[in-house]
């Protein structure tokens, strides 16, 4: 039988605000334990919560980029459990009228935007490396009470590397609106997946179960990819699929149950009375909307104008090379398509993972070096290796003349050379053997280190040998 | 110097502000009073006086308020010896006005109780007559002052744990309006419920304290303060007032009980006012109702005290959940574990809305029941308690008799609307409270109708002192 996957994905994101969530905490990176505390976040008594306006803020920004629709009045529930890394034992969370509903990114529809707040992180000392059978576990309450928002989808995507990819969508709009770092292996961006799978063609939905917190998309599609073969593999051997939650293992690729249907929590949840509703004004939503920035998807379309998709796409999901690219293009405007290219494959090549905002290249020097080589001014090989130099420090000037092609002068000379130095390959090209003149241009290219046009060595090379 | 005994907390400030004792001296004379208490309604008494006090006398806290290194432990095991690292709003307030801290006074466990027999930390005697309750849960405050080792003090009123104790008491008990207080640094118990109150000798004395503790605060969001200033209550009548009784004919209302207050209605009539008997169809429910809210927010306000952080640790623990369960088996009492036990049922999937829906639903009907009644008339009364203040152990076995003790006070704070107990009279040698209720933020005129009332009653509030 032919199954058809069902996804939907719920992400937790850390918002960058100054403070925390309900408190007037700095937000922590990295400081040692235990030092953005204070009463509220560590739940003494007496304490009381109140909301932080800039989350509330960058939750409508979010809600808006996304299309949804803002709810005039919204509530925040307490979500009751018992745990070390929850001082106040419930979670500030919301329930049934969250502050964003009913929006799209892309294809898949948006179920939901929320706003809550993080827990405290549980550090056990010990060989497990888990609560059960750690020799000790310790608090850190830094992390306490950061603001997250928490976007839900519908379950639209029909498979991991759709999953995957509307995940990269979602990382880089939130990313090109400054709400978040965004870093999965950090944890400000988390990613957990309800996965279900349904006889191909039928609308009813099968048992879903849901993959926790993966950090990094790779892994995403790989852990549905995983979950949906155990999925398939237990119907085919003609057994049910529970309800359950799974963590999904990178390195040996397996899935283990972390709790099943009857092992979830009864949260009883109940309205917060220590805050009141929200109802953000019409000038709250009206500042949040100006806030946006253009967003990846609307960037793309517009780049696709000028440019292929596929880079088109690249160039806006990677806000940073977008940026670049589109700063590059104001210097010099003459050559949109090659300066893409290179964006995308050279330049990233040499990036890495480094924002080119962070580097010593300017983007009007990018330009003038990539409209050279358009221009056939200078070398694409030579330029290339130019590169990884300019983005430390390296003289554009210096690249610029060690990759400029070497002019008809200097090239005459070098040519003749080549030809005096290879009368085999002479006597072959003069004997009708035309792919023999390759040896020749090899030479010219070595000895140019690369600074030559190969169409013109070879214009050269005819011309001198008269053939 | 003089004796202080008999004076109001306000006549203490002219003297002060007279020049004719100091503040020092003040707070001196009523440290020693504090001290030499024997009802067991101090928790902690302040050990020296500051050298300037502030231009008011001093005032006794009911030990849920956080008091920065003070123990505050809200009268319950699990926060013995906790110490506060911030000062609760209210407290604050009262120090900036020029009113330090005398005590922290005893209370029922976590403000739970109409009795102040749930103290972990013994019970509190009533002035009155020892071997009866003071009422709660601010029983500690309220005895202080009537017992004159206080002059004035705050207490929590969540369902009555104020005016009930002032009744009891024979003493003043402001409940004010939900939100006119900061709620921050009190010890929760039920959220959306608890205010912060006055108790005090007189209903000057009541005013006088309101207008230095309302105002909005920034750290609760749901704290609005009061449109307007508290001025002094200055009515010698009732000329054109319409007063509303309630539950006159309510069975478990005492006789004697029910006839100190009629003939307080009379009086009302005689200083020219008027009374109606009025119908508050749903406020009879409002016990039911507030024994399913409040504990269900306390079954998570509490839920905090788990030994991980601060606070009682048990030691015989190998677990996780063995730890936070004997930790809170032997930190909290019984009336405690039954309020958590209750309000965790309530809120749990497939019962929630059977119990906190319909909870809700009833508190909604309340407060729609004094909207109509407010439309007629200017104040609703009642008798504040339903009996004169009852034996000590008399109650403890039986939840529900207990519980019935705040038949009169819990439908206002469900409503959210302020109320006074005022003492109007003696019943077998007791105190009998009256209770005055108006619309939200109606303190001002409440306490003017409570102040010509007083004058009227000449209330002779003193038990031997």
């Amino acid at each position: 039988m032919n199954f058809e996957p069902v996804i939907g994905i719920e992400i937790h994101v850390q918002l960058a605000t100054r403070t925390k969530m309900f408190c007037s905490c700095e937000l922590s990176f990295g400081e040692e334990p235990n030092t953005r505390t204070c009463p509220v976040c560590l739940a003494h008594p007496g304490v009381l919560p109140v909301t932080n306006a800039e989350a509330v803020h960058y939750g409508l920004m979010i809600g808006l980029a996304l299309g949804c629709k803002i709810a005039p009045r919204s509530i925040f529930h307490r979500k009751n459990y018992f745990y070390p890394d929850s001082p106040k034992a419930y979670q500030i969370s919301q329930y049934d009228i969250p502050l964003c509903s009913g929006g799209r990114l892309g294809d898949v529809r948006i179920h939901r935007v929320h706003l809550e707040e993080d827990a405290a992180k549980l550090v056990h000392t010990g060989s497990s490396g888990r609560i059960h059978g750690a020799e000790t576990s310790v608090v850190d309450f830094n992390r306490c009470g950061t603001p997250l928002v928490e976007i839900v989808t519908e379950p639209d995507l029909r498979s991991a590397a759709d999953a995957a990819e509307f995940g990269r969508l979602l990382q880089a709009t939130l990313r090109r609106m400054g709400v978040s770092d965004v870093n999965m292996e950090e944890g400000s961006l988390r990613v957990d997946a309800n996965v279900s799978i349904r006889p191909a063609g039928e609308a009813t939905l099968g048992t879903k179960t849901e993959l926790k917190n993966m950090n990094s998309f790779r892994f995403l599609e790989r852990g549905i990819d995983a979950e949906i073969a155990r999925q398939e593999a237990v119907l085919a051997e003609g057994g049910k699929v529970e309800q359950e939650t799974l963590h999904f293992d990178p390195e040996s690729g397996s899935l283990t149950s972390l709790r099943s249907k009857e092992e979830a929590h009864d949260y009883r949840y109940f309205p917060e009375p220590d805050l009141v509703p929200m109802a953000p004004t019409e000038e709250m939503v009206e500042r949040a909307r100006a806030a946006l920035p253009e967003l990846p998807a609307a960037r793309a379309e517009r780049l696709a104008e000028e440019l292929p998709a596929e880079v088109a796409r690249l160039l806006a999901f990677r806000t940073e090379l977008g940026d670049f690219y589109e700063a590059a293009l104001a210097a010099d405007p003459t050559h949109p398509r090659q300066l893409a290219n290179w964006t995308v494959n050279d330049l990233i090549g040499a990036l890495g993972d480094r924002d080119p905002a962070d580097t010593s290249l300017e983007p009007a020097d990018f330009a003038r070096l990539v409209g050279m080589v358009a221009d056939k001014q200078a070398s694409a090989s030579a330029a290339r290796a130019a590169l990884p130099g300019l983005l430390e420090n390296g003289s554009i000037d210096e690249a610029i003349a060690s990759s400029a092609v070497a002019g008809e002068d200097e090239l005459g000379g070098i040519v003749d050379r080549a030809i005096a130095d290879n009368p085999d390959a002479v006597e072959k090209i003069k004997a009708g053997k035309g792919q023999a003149i390759g040896a020749l241009v090899g030479a010219v290219m070595r000895d140019t280190k690369g600074r030559a046009d190969g169409g013109e060595v070879q214009r050269l090379i005819r011309e001198r040998l008269g053939v | 110097m003089r004796d202080l005994l008999g004076l109001t907390a306000a006549q203490q400030a002219q003297l002060i502000a007279s020049g004719e004792v100091s503040s020092a001296e003040v707070f001196e004379f009523w440290r020693i009073q504090a001290a030499g208490d024997d009802l067991g309604s101090y928790l902690w008494v302040a050990e020296d006086t500051p050298t300037d006090p502030g231009a008011l006398p001093p005032v006794a806290v009911k030990d849920l308020f956080c008091v920065e290194g003070v123990p505050s432990s809200a009268g319950s095991r699990i926060l013995e010896g906790y110490l506060p690292v911030y000062t609760a709003t209210s407290v604050r307030n009262l120090e900036e006005a020029g009113a330090a801290v005398l005590g922290k006074t005893n209370q029922d466990e976590f403000a739970m109780g109409s009795s102040n027999e749930n103290s972990a930390f013994g019970p509190v005697r009533n002035p009155w007559d020892r071997t009866r309750v003071p009422g709660g849960s601010s029983g500690g405050s309220a005895a202080a002052v009537a017992a004159g080792t206080a002059p004035w003090a705050i207490g929590t009123d969540t369902g009555g744990s104020v005016r009930q104790p002032a009744s009891l008491c024979g003493i003043v008990g402001l409940k004010p309006t939900y939100g006119a207080v900061s709620r921050y640094g009190m010890i929760a118990f039920a959220s959306s419920l608890d205010q912060c109150s006055p108790l005090t000798r007189d209903v000057t004395d009541a005013a006088l304290m309101l207008r230095i503790l309302e105002g909005r605060d920034p750290c609760d969001s749901t704290s609005l303060g009061l449109p307007d200033q508290i001025a002094l209550p200055s009515a010698d009548r009732l000329d054109g007032l319409r007063f509303g009784a309630w539950g006159l004919g309510e069975e478990g209302l005492d006789p004697g009980v029910a006839a100190v207050v009629r003939s307080t209605l009379d009086r009302i009539e005689e200083l020219g006012g008027s009374v109606a008997e009025i119908d508050l169809p749903s406020a009879g429910r409002g016990i039911s109702a507030y024994y399913v809210i409040a504990p269900a927010e306390a079954s998570a306000n509490l839920a905090r005290y788990d030994g991980v952080r601060y606070g009682h640790r048990t030691e015989d623990f190998e677990d996780l959940l063995g730890m936070y369960e004997n930790t809170r088996a032997e930190g909290f009492g019984e009336e405690v574990k039954r309020r958590i036990m209750i309000g965790t049922y309530a809120l749990s999937s497939g019962y929630y809305e059977a119990y906190y829906g319909t909870a809700q639903k009833v508190r909604t009907k309340i407060a729609q029941d004094f909207a109509a009644a407010f439309e007629q008339v200017d104040f609703v009364v009642t008798p504040t308690s339903p009996t004169v203040a009852f034996e000590l152990g008399e109650r403890t076995a039986d939840p529900l008799a207990m519980y019935l003790s705040d038949y009169f006070t819990v439908p206002m704070p469900l409503a959210g609307i302020p109320a006074v107990s005022i003492p109007c009279g003696l019943s077998d040698g007791l105190p009998v409270g009256f209770q005055i209720a108006g619309p939200a933020f109606s303190e001002g005129r409440i306490l003017d109708a409570a102040y010509a009332l007083e004058q009227a009653i000449g209330f002779e509030g003193a038990p031997v002192r």
